[in-house]
C-alpha cells in the first residue's frame, strides 16, 4: 500500500446492528402467519435476504418451500402462501391473478404479502381493483438498509434511478428519508447536512418531517455530517470505464450484493465460484482500491510472501510444526485460496484490458474528458458502433461525448444516431428518447437561446402554464456545463505530467490520473468550506438546488472533536460506483476522516444505461 | 378529632360512614318525586325529567341536567316521544330511551348528538322496561318489550342488536331483572316469581341461588355489583340474599323484616373487604352486610342511590351524600383509642403543635416498634380518603412531621398524594361538582378526568390540572386546546377571521396539535372557509389532504399532496379524482401537475395502456405517442400487427415533425417486410437483404458502412453481390483510413474484370500504408 494511513482513523459504528433489526422484524412478520407456509421471494430480493436471514433461519420459522417470483403460474401444495416482494404493481397483479385462479378452482388458501421496504397505495389499489383486497393480508418489512461492507450501506433499490430521474416518480423519496431516519435513530443525530439536487432536497425534507414527528433522542452522534447527492448531478463519473480493481471486477464480472461469481475461466476449474468481496477478505481489502496496473505486481509479491510463510516449515521440529499447523496454516490456506482467485481474476482482467482496443477506448474517454481531438473521438465512436463492439459501450461513449461537449452538433447527432439504430436496432429509438429526457444525449439547440424563448412565451400565457413551461425548459436546458465545471474545479489534471499510479496524489488516480470524479470533488470542496460559499458559480452550473443545514445535535456537541465527528455519511441517490467509493476512501485517508457511503444501489455504466433501455419485448 | 368518628356506624367488623358531599344547588319544588332521574357514576352529572308521562303538547315535560352539586348545566322542554328511561354513557352522554325503542343521545350540556333505534320488534311491541348498563365494551342498553322479550345492545357506539330467547312461563312483566356481564358476554337475569333464569344469546337456563331461604315465594328486587361479581336478591319475605353473580356461592342472607317492596337496591363497591348492599324504601335505608346485623338510616326526602366503585351516593332533593365503608387507614387512625402507628403519629404531631413534650413520647413509642414509616404511610393514605380539606391537611402535616425522623423514606407517595388531593379538591369544588374519591380518581385516571372537564367545557381548569400534574403536552394541554378549538369553531356568532386568529394564537406553541381535526369540525358545522383557513396552519400536508378532498377542494388537495412529497398521498388523490371527475377534467387537472401526471403514467403503464394513449393524445404529444407505438410493436409477435403499429408510429412522428424518427421507422418497416423474420438488425441481415434488393437501403448507409460491412462479412463464404459503385465507395473509405488490412479486405473482393482501376489504386495505397 502506498498510502500513509492516518494513525487515528476513526472507528466506524457497527452496522451489523441494522441486519439484526431487519432479521428480528422479518421473523416477527413470518410468525404472524403461524404454521407451515411457502415463501415466494422477488428475484432481486433473494441475495439481500440471504444476507439478513439464511434458509436455516427461514425454515426455523416454518417456511416450507422457497420460490422465486417468476410471474408465472405456481405449483405449490401449501395452504399458506407468503410473498416477500418489492412494492411493484406488476408483482401485485400477478399475486391477484393467482388468488383469483384459486378462487375459480375453489381452493382455499391464506395469502400474506410482505412489502419491503414499504407498502404503496398503488399496490393496494391494484388488489382492490382485482377484487382480492379482502383475501390477502398485507404487511411491511421495513428493511431499508443492507450493510454491504464496513463502509457501504445499500438500499438495494436499483429502480430508484429510473423511477426518480426518468419517470419522475418520487415514490422512493420517502424510502430514502426513512433510511436516514433509521440510521439516525440507531446511531445518533447529525450535526450538519449538506446536499445538492432536487431529489436530495426532497429526501432531506421527508427525513426532517420524520424527525419532527418522532421523539427526540439526545444521543452522542456517531456521524458528523451527511452529504446527499443526486446521481444526475454527475453523470460523467459513472459513464467512465472503471480501472480501480473493485470497480473493474464490477464492470467485468458484475458484483451482486457484495458477491461476485467467478466463472470457470477465472477459477481454472470446471465450475464457477461465488466469492464475497468485502473487508473480511484480507487480500481483497488490500487491492480493492488500487489501480489495476498495480494489482498484478502486488499479488505476485503477496504470493512470494506466502511461499516464504509456507517455507518456514522446513527445518522445524515437531513442536514448532504442531504450533504452525494449529496457528498459522489455516490462515495461510485461506489466504492462499483467496490469492489464487484474485490472481485468476486479475489475469483475465489483464487479458481483456491490456489489449489494444481497451487502451484505445481509454484514450478516447480521456480525450473526451479533456476536450481534446474531438473529431478523432467521433470517428472512433462511429467505428465502435459499426463494428457492433458492444451495444452498451457504444451508447456510453455517445453519452460521454454529449455530456462533455454540451450536446452534439445536429449533423453529428443525426449521423451517429442513424448508425447506432442501424447497428443495434430501431428499438433504441426509445432509448434515445429516454437519454434525451435525462440530458445524457442531446442535440445542440440551434437558433435563439432558451431563456429568450422562455421569456417571450412567458408573456403570452398565464402563470400556471409558465410554471409548467419553466419545468419543460429547465429539462431541456439541462446543460451539463461539464467543460466549465471541469475548469473551475480542476477535475482534469494538466496533461503531459507523468502520473505515478503507485503513489496517487489525488482522487484522479481512480481514472488513471485523467479525471477527478465530479461527485467526490464536490464533497471534498463542501466539507472543506463547511458549506457552499464560494461555490456559487459551480452550483449554478449544476442547476442549483444545493442546501446546507445545521442538524439536530447542538453546536457545542459538534465542536467536540470526537471520533464520530470525523465520520461523514455520503448518500448517493440513484446509485454510486465503486470508483467513487475508492476515491472517497482515498480522500478520507488524506483528510483523516472516514466516509460511509449510503447508496440506493451500486451502479456502473452498464447498469446505468441498461436502466434506460426500453426493451420489454 | 373525636368528631371524625361521629358519623361512623359499625356493621360486623367494619364501620360505615355517611359524608355530606353537597347541599344541592338546585331548587326543586317537589324534590325528586315523579321524576325520572339518572346520575352518572364517578361523580357524573344528574339528569331529571319531570312529568315524563305527560303526553299533551301544551304541557311538555322538562329535561334538566345538573352537576353533582346541583348546578344547572342544561334545561329544555322535551318535545320527542314518551321517555321510559334515562341513563348516562361512560363518556358522559345522556341516553333517553323512548317508548318506541328510539334512543336519543345528548351531550351533557343538552346538545343533541344522534339517535338510534333498538329495532322494529321493539318499536312494534313498545318498551316495557329498560336498563342501561356498563361493561368493558362500553355502554349498553337492554330492553324488555311489551311482548315480554329482551333485546340487548352491548355497545351503543357499535350497535349489534341481540334478541334473547323467550322466558318460559312468563305471563306478565317479570318481578325483576338485571343485566350481567359474564364470560365476555352480556346476559340477563330474570326473576319470575320465585324462579330465576339466565338468558344468554342462545338459551334460557333456570338457576337457583344456593341457600335461598325457603319461605320466599317471589324475588322482588335484585341488583348486581359494579364489577358484576356479586348479586343481591330481595325476596317478598324481606330477606336479602347475597352471593356471587354466577350463583355458585352464597355470602350471607339477612332478614330486613320489611316486606314491602323497596324503591331501590344497590351494591357497595366491590373493592371492599366486606361486600354489602343497600336497600332503600320510602324514608328508610338499610345497609346489609355479611353479618346478620344491619344499619338503618332515616331518609327525609325522596332519594336515589348511585352505586360507585367504593360506596353509594345518595341524592335527595336537598342533599348529596356519600355512604361508604370507612377505609382501613382511616379506621386505624381515627378509631377510638386506636394504638395504630398512624394514630400515634397524629397524636404526636398534635402534641408537637401544642409544644408539649408528649410529642416525643408518642414518637418514641412508634420508633421503638420501628413502625414510623408505616405510620407515615397510614397518615398519607388516610388523607387521601378524607373529604374535608382540613382533615386532609392535619393528616398530611402529621405525615410530614413523621417523615422528619426518617432517613431514606421515599417521598413519591407523599408528593403524589398532595398533588392528587389538590386536583381532587379542585374538581370537588361546588362550582365544578365532581365528587370523586381518591380510589375512584385512581381507577378513572387523569386522562379521563381531563376528558370529563373538557365535556363540561371547563377548559381553563383542565389546562391548569394538566400543567400542575405535568401531564405530557401531547396528552394534556394540547388535547384540551384541541377540544377548545373544536368548540370554538362551532360558535356561529363570530367571523371566520376572528376565530381562525384566536385559534392560531392560542394553539401556536402547543405541540402535537392536529389542525386538520379542528378544521374537520369546522367543516362539519358548515364553515368551509374557516376550515380552509385552519388547514393552512396544519404543518403536515398529509393531514390536510383527506379533508380537502371531503370538502371537494380537489385541486388544492392535489397540490398539497404533491407538496408533501408523499407519493402515496398523491396516488390517493389521483385515484380519488379519477373516479370523481370526468375524463377530460381529470386529464386537465393532471396536466397542471407534472408530478401527479408522471405518477399516473407509471400506473397506466402497468394497468391501463389505453389511458396512456389518451393522455398523450390530449397533450398532443405525438413524439411520446410514436414511442408508445414503437414499444407496442415489439410486444406483438405478428408481423402484420407490428407493421401496422409502426405505421401509426410513423404517422405520429410526422405529426411531431420528427422527420428523423419517422424515416428510421419507415426503413424499419421496409426491412421487416423484406425479412419476414424478426429480431435481427440491419447489419446482420444485410447479406440477404442486399442481395434481394438494394433500393430500400437507407440514404445514410454510406461509404464507410459499406466498408465496415465488408470487414464484418469477411469470413463468410457466400458474398453477396455489391455493385461497382459500392466497391468504389468502400475502397475510397479504406484508402482514406490508410489501414492495410482493410484495404486488403476490399482488394480481396474486387473482381479483376470489372474493378481493374480500383485494384490498382488500392494496391498503391496498400504499399504506402505498409511503408508507414
Amino acid at each position: 500500500m502506498a498510502h500513509t494511513e492516518w494513525r487515528d482513523a476513526p472507528e466506524l459504528p457497527d452496522f451489523s446492528l441494522l441486519k439484526r433489526l431487519a432479521r428480528d422484524q422479518l421473523i416477527f412478520l413470518l410468525e404472524q402467519l403461524p404454521g407451515k407456509k411457502d415463501l415466494f421471494i422477488d428475484a432481486d430480493l433473494m441475495s439481500p435476504l440471504d444476507r439478513i436471514a439464511n434458509v436455516t433461519i427461514l425454515k426455523q420459522h416454518e417456511v416450507d418451500k422457497l420460490y422465486k417470483v417468476e410471474l408465472k403460474p405456481i405449483v405449490s401444495s401449501s395452504d399458506q402462501l407468503c410473498f416477500l416482494i418489492r412494492p411493484r404493481i406488476q408483482t401485485v397483479k400477478w399475486i391477484s391473478d393467482l388468488v383469483n385462479a384459486d378462487k375459480v378452482a375453489g381452493r382455499f388458501r391464506r395469502y400474506k404479502i410482505i412489502f419491503t421496504p414499504q407498502k404503496f397505495y398503488a399496490c393496494e389499489t391494484v388488489l382492490e381493483e382485482q377484487g382480492v383486497y379482502g383475501d390477502v393480508t398485507t404487511d411491511e418489512w421495513n428493511f431499508y438498509i443492507l450493510p454491504l461492507d464496513d463502509d457501504i450501506l445499500s438500499l438495494e433499490l436499483p429502480e430508484f434511478f429510473r423511477d426518480n430521474f426518468l419517470e419522475g416518480d418520487q415514490r422512493w423519496v420517502t424510502t430514502a428519508g426513512s433510511a436516514l431516519h433509521l440510521l439516525q435513530s440507531v446511531y445518533g443525530s447529525f450535526s450538519k447536512v449538506y446536499g445538492i439536487g432536487r431529489c436530495a432536497k426532497m429526501v432531506y425534507e421527508s427525513w426532517r418531517e420524520l424527525m419532527e414527528e418522532g421523539e427526540q433522542r439526545t444521543r452522542q452522534p456517531e456521524f458528523a455530517k451527511v452529504f446527499l447527492v443526486d446521481r444526475d448531478v454527475d453523470f460523467v463519473t459513472p459513464l467512465c470505464s472503471q480501472v480501480v480493481y473493485e470497480g473493474l471486477v464490477d464492470d467485468l464480472f458484475r458484483i451482486k450484493c457484495g458477491t461476485v461469481e467467478l466463472g470457470p475461466d477465472v477459477t481454472s476449474s470446471d465450475k464457477s465460484i461465488k466469492v464475497m468481496l468485502n473487508s473480511q477478505d484480507k487480500v481483497f481489502s488490500e487491492i480493492r482500491n488500487e489501480h489495476f496496473s498495480n494489482v498484478f505486481g502486488f499479488l505476485s509479491q503477496k504470493a512470494k510472501n506466502l511461499q516464504t510463510a509456507y517455507d518456514k516449515r522446513r527445518g522445524m521440529d515437531i513442536q514448532q510444526m504442531k504450533a504452525f499447523v494449529s496457528d498459522e496454516l489455516k490462515g495461510l490456506k485461506q489466504e492462499h485460496r483467496l490469492l489464487s482467485l484474485h490472481i485468476g481474476a486479475s489475469e483475465s482482467m489483464m487479458k481483456k484490458k491490456t489489449k489494444q482496443d481497451f487502451q484505445e477506448l481509454l484514450k478516447t474517454e480521456h480525450s473526451l474528458l479533456e476536450g481534446f481531438e474531438i473529431r478523432e473521438c467521433i470517428t472512433y465512436i462511429e467505428e465502435h458502433i459499426n463494428r457492433q463492439v458492444s451495444m452498451i459501450d457504444s451508447l456510453r461513449l455517445l453519452c460521454l461525448l454529449s455530456i462533455t461537449e454540451n450536446g452534439l452538433l445536429s449533423k453529428d447527432y443525426r449521423s451517429l444516431k442513424a448508425q447506432y439504430l442501424q447497428s443495434y436496432g430501431i428499438k433504441h429509438l426509445l432509448t434515445f428518447a429516454n437519454l434525451r429526457q435525462l440530458g445524457l444525449l442531446e442535440e445542440q439547440q440551434a437558433g435563439e437561446t432558451l431563456t429568450v424563448m422562455e421569456s417571450k412565451v412567458g408573456k403570452l400565457v398565464n402563470d400556471k402554464t409558465v410554471g409548467k413551461l419553466t419545468d419543460a425548459f429547465s429539462s431541456l436546458a439541462k446543460k451539463s456545463n461539464f467543460r466549465a465545471l471541469s475548469k473551475r474545479l480542476a477535475l482534469v489534471p494538466k496533461s503531459g505530467e507523468e502520473y505515478d499510479l503507485r503513489v496517487p496524489r489525488d482522487m484522479a488516480y481512480v481514472f488513471s490520473g485523467a479525471y477527478i470524479p465530479l461527485s467526490c470533488k464536490l464533497i471534498e470542496q463542501v466539507l472543506e468550506r463547511d458549506g457552499w460559499t464560494g461555490l456559487e458559480e459551480v452550483t449554478r452550473m449544476l442547476n442549483g438546488q444545493e442546501f446546507a443545514v445545521t442538524g439536530g445535535s447542538s453546536s457545542s456537541e459538534a465542536r467536540n472533536k470526537t471520533d464520530a465527528q470525523r465520520i461523514v455519511l455520503v448518500m448517493f441517490l440513484g446509485g454510486c460506483t465503486f470508483s467513487e467509493i475508492s476515491a472517497l476512501r482515498f480522500l478520507g485517508k488524506e483528510r483523516g476522516c472516514r466516509f460511509v457511503v449510503v447508496t440506493t444501489a451500486i451502479t456502473n455504466s452498464a447498469r446505468l444505461l441498461e436502466a434506460l433501455l426500453d426493451n420489454h419485448a | 378529632m373525636a368528631f371524625v368518628t361521629a358519623n361512623w356506624n359499625p356493621l360486623g367488623e367494619a364501620f360505615y360512614r355517611k359524608i355530606e358531599l353537597y347541599e344541592m344547588g338546585w331548587n326543586l319544588k317537589d324534590g325528586l318525586r315523579e321524576c325520572l332521574v339518572a346520575a352518572a357514576p364517578y361523580g357524573g352529572p344528574i339528569s331529571l325529567l319531570k312529568g315524563h308521562n305527560r303526553r299533551s303538547p301544551s304541557d311538555r315535560p322538562q329535561l334538566e341536567i345538573y352537576s353533582s352539586s346541583g348546578l344547572p348545566l342544561a334545561s329544555f322542554p322535551w318535545k320527542s316521544g314518551v321517555v321510559k328511561q334515562l341513563g348516562w354513557t361512560v363518556s358522559d352522554d345522556l341516553l333517553c330511551v323512548q317508548e318506541d325503542g328510539t334512543v336519543l343521545v345528548y351531550d351533557l350540556l343538552g346538545g343533541f348528538k344522534r339517535h338510534f333505534s333498538m329495532g322494529n320488534e321493539v318499536s312494534q311491541s313498545q318498551v316495557l322496561e329498560t336498563k342501561i348498563f356498563h361493561s368493558p365494551y362500553g355502554t349498553g342498553v337492554a330492553i324488555l318489550t311489551g311482548a315480554l322479550r329482551f333485546t340487548l345492545a352491548t355497545n351503543i357506539d357499535d350497535i349489534k342488536l341481540r334478541r334473547l330467547p323467550e322466558v318460559p312461563g312468563l305471563q306478565g312483566a317479570p318481578s325483576c331483572w338485571a343485566v350481567l356481564t359474564q364470560d365476555r358476554q352480556s346476559k340477563v337475569l330474570v326473576a319470575n316469581g320465585s324462579h330465576l333464569f339466565i338468558l344468554d344469546n342462545t338459551a334460557c337456563t333456570p338457576v337457583t341461588p344456593p341457600g335461598l331461604s325457603p319461605q320466599a315465594s317471589s324475588i322482588v328486587h335484585m341488583c348486581v355489583s359494579f364489577s358484576y361479581k356479586y348479586l343481591a336478591l330481595l325476596t317478598d319475605s324481606g330477606h336479602v340474599w347475597m352471593g356471587t353473580s354466577n350463583l355458585k356461592e352464597k355470602l350471607s342472607e339477612v332478614d330486613t323484616k320489611i316486606k314491602t317492596p323497596p324503591k331501590q337496591m344497590a351494591w357497595y363497591g366491590t373493592l371492599l373487604l366486606f361486600p354489602s348492599a343497600v336497600v332503600m324504601w320510602d324514608g328508610l335505608l338499610i345497609v346489609v352486610g355479611e353479618c346478620k346485623e344491619t344499619i338503618q338510616y332515616h331518609l327525609d326526602d325522596d332519594s336515589i342511590l348511585v352505586p360507585e366503585l367504593d360506596g353509594v351516593r345518595i341524592i335527595s332533593g336537598t342533599h348529596h351524600e356519600l355512604l361508604q365503608e370507612v377505609p382501613g387507614a382511616c379506621e386505624e387512625i381515627f378509631k377510638i383509642a386506636s394504638m395504630a402507628p398512624g394514630a400515634l403519629l397524629l397524636e404526636a404531631h398534635k402534641e408537637y403543635e401544642k409544644e408539649s413534650q408528649k410529642a416525643d413520647e408518642y414518637l418514641r413509642e412508634i420508633k421503638e416498634q420501628s413502625l414510623l414509616s408505616e405510620a407515615v404511610r397510614q397518615c398519607v393514605e388516610a388523607a387521601g380518603h378524607e373529604h374535608e380539606p382540613e382533615t386532609q391537611k392535619t393528616l398530611l402535616r402529621a405525615a410530614s412531621f413523621g417523615k422528619c425522623f426518617l432517613s431514606n423514606f421515599p417521598p413519591e407517595q407523599f408528593v403524589s398524594m398532595c398533588r392528587d388531593l389538590r386536583v381532587l379538591n379542585a374538581v370537588r369544588d361546588y362550582t365544578v361538582g365532581i365528587p370523586l374519591t381518591h380510589t375512584q380518581f385512581k381507577q378513572m385516571t387523569v386522562q379521563v378526568l381531563i376528558d370529563r372537564l373538557v365535556y363540561r367545557k371547563l377548559y381553563p381548569l383542565a389546562i391548569e390540572i394538566c400543567r400542575y400534574l405535568k401531564t405530557p403536552e401531547y396528552q394534556g394541554v394540547s388535547r384540551v386546546l384541541k377540544h377548545w378549538a373544536c368548540y370554538k369553531v362551532q360558535q356561529k356568532e363570530e367571523s371566520d377571521e376572528v376565530i381562525a386568529k384566536a385559534v392560531s394564537v392560542k394553539l401556536a406553541d402547543a405541540a402535537g396539535i392536529s389542525y386538520s381535526e379542528i378544521a374537520t369540525k369546522a367543516y362539519e358545522s358548515g364553515r368551509t372557509e374557516l376550515a380552509i383557513k385552519l388547514l393552512e396552519f396544519e404543518p403536515r400536508s398529509g393531514e390536510q389532504v383527506p379533508l380537502l378532498l371531503k370538502m371537494k377542494k380537489s385541486p388544492l388537495a392535489l397540490s398539497k399532496a404533491i407538496e408533501s412529497g408523499d407519493t402515496d398521498l398523491v396516488y390517493t388523490v389521483v385515484m380519488y379524482l379519477k373516479n370523481e371527475l370526468n375524463r377530460g377534467d381529470f386529464f386537465m387537472m393532471l396536466r397542471n401537475q407534472p408530478v401527479a401526471l408522471s405518477l399516473y403514467k407509471q400506473f397506466c403503464k402497468h394497468q391501463e395502456q389505453d389511458t396512456l394513449k389518451d393522455l398523450f393524445n390530449q397533450d398532443d404529444d405525438h413524439e411520446e405517442l410514436g414511442n408508445l407505438y414503437v414499444k407496442a410493436s415489439y410486444k406483438d409477435q405478428r408481423l402484420e400487427a407490428r407493421i401496422a403499429l409502426l405505421q401509426s408510429a410513423v404517422d405520429e412522428y410526422y405529426k411531431a415533425k420528427n422527420e428523423f424518427s419517422a424515416k428510421t421507422t419507415e426503413d424499419e418497416m421496409r426491412l421487416l417486410r423484406f425479412q419476414r423474420l424478426t429480431g435481427l438488425w440491419l447489419h446482420n441481415n444485410l447479406q440477404c437483404t442486399l442481395s434481394i434488393q438494394k433500393s430500400f437501403l437507407p440514404q445514410t448507409f454510406d461509404q464507410k458502412c459499406t466498408l465496415l460491412f465488408m470487414i464484418k462479412t469477411k469470413n463468410h463464404n457466400k458474398y453477396c453481390c455489391l455493385s461497382h459503385r459500392d466497391m468504389e465507395g468502400a475502397a475510397e473509405a479504406a484508402i482514406e483510413r490508410r489501414n492495410e488490412s482493410e484495404i486488403s479486405t476490399v482488394l480481396s473482393r474486387c473482381s479483376a474484370t470489372t474493378d481493374h482501376l480500383l485494384m490498382e489504386r488500392l494496391n498503391r495505397a496498400k504499399a504506402t500504408a505498409v511503408k508507414k
